[in-house]
């Protein structure tokens, strides 16, 4: 009888108290995940609005072809008219 | 029932309530994580649709800004010569001689000439007359045309002794048209038939 009084005891002293003490632990850590997590799922939605201008670069890539066919149209005439060195 | 089993089954009850309690809340929290993560990979997942081309896009730009560099520089030295067009490259941007030429690296071994040794007197007057030009930031007396003062006294240089005075009394121009002292006469045979020469016999 007394060890199941003793059995009684260090359940409600013991293992109560550290069941609620981990669990407790656990639940703040999964709750600490979640703005972080928040956090990164803002940053990444703010970084894929700032990627919307790479589809200017196809824009830029053709008039660059165009600034450089300019370019090397205007050289072959100056190397035409100009004497070379 | 002893009271010591019956303080048992309360304390086994109090345990699994305290693990409901935190295992229900520890499983809320966790699908909140993954409702978060799924938005977060839906996000990456873009990025990664938007930067796929860029590095193709950016490496394709950079071969056609390599290819125009090539040209120009080697069009240059063609023309003006390794050392002239260092030199004038060094006026345009003080300081690139180092650098040299992207593909001719014995450029980086030469000294780049001032700019006023190498061209005439003349070409750095036209170059003084473009404002901000640089090749002007080689000339002694600094950038004329950033100077007002100093542009407005070299208009003046013109004229040394003072403006000229207009003249007092002008030739006033011609007068031209039906109101013109001077008419001539509309000669009598335009749009009259032409004369018939006489024939011969």
């Amino acid at each position: 009888m007394i060890l199941w009084w003793i059995g009684d005891i260090v359940l409600l002293v013991v293992v109560l108290p550290l069941v609620a003490a981990l669990l407790y632990g656990v639940l703040a850590a999964a709750r600490s995940i979640v703005p972080s997590v928040r956090q990164i799922a803002g940053t990444a939605a703010v970084a894929s609005k700032d990627l919307d201008a790479t589809a200017l670069l196809l824009t830029t890539q053709d008039q660059v072809a165009q600034t450089v066919a300019g370019v090397a149209n205007y050289g072959g005439s100056l190397d035409v008219i100009l004497d070379d060195a | 029932m002893p009271a010591a089993g019956i303080v048992m089954i309360i304390a086994v009850v109090l345990i699994v309530l305290a693990l409901v309690y935190f295992l229900v809340a520890t499983i809320l929290a966790l699908r909140d994580i993954t409702s978060a993560l799924d938005d977060a990979i839906t996000a990456v997942t873009e990025i990664v649709e938007k930067s796929a081309p860029v590095n193709d896009v950016v490496t394709s730009i950079n071969e056609q800004l390599d290819a125009g560099v090539e040209l120009l520089e080697g069009l240059l030295v063609k023309k003006a010569g390794l050392v002239d067009a260092l030199g004038l490259v060094d006026g345009l941007y003080v300081g690139s001689a180092s650098a040299g030429f992207r593909h001719l690296p014995e450029s980086t071994e030469l000294a780049a000439p001032r700019i006023g040794e190498v061209y005439t007197k003349g070409t750095l007057t036209l170059a003084r007359l473009g404002r901000e030009a640089p090749i002007a930031l080689a000339s002694p007396a600094g950038p004329a045309l950033r100077n007002v003062v100093y542009a407005s006294s070299s208009a003046r240089k013109l004229y040394p002794g003072g403006r000229p005075p207009a003249a007092e009394r002008l030739p006033r121009s011609p007068v031209i048209g039906t109101g013109a002292p001077v008419q001539y006469e509309q000669r009598d045979d335009i749009g009259a038939p032409r004369k018939r020469l006489p024939s011969r016999t």
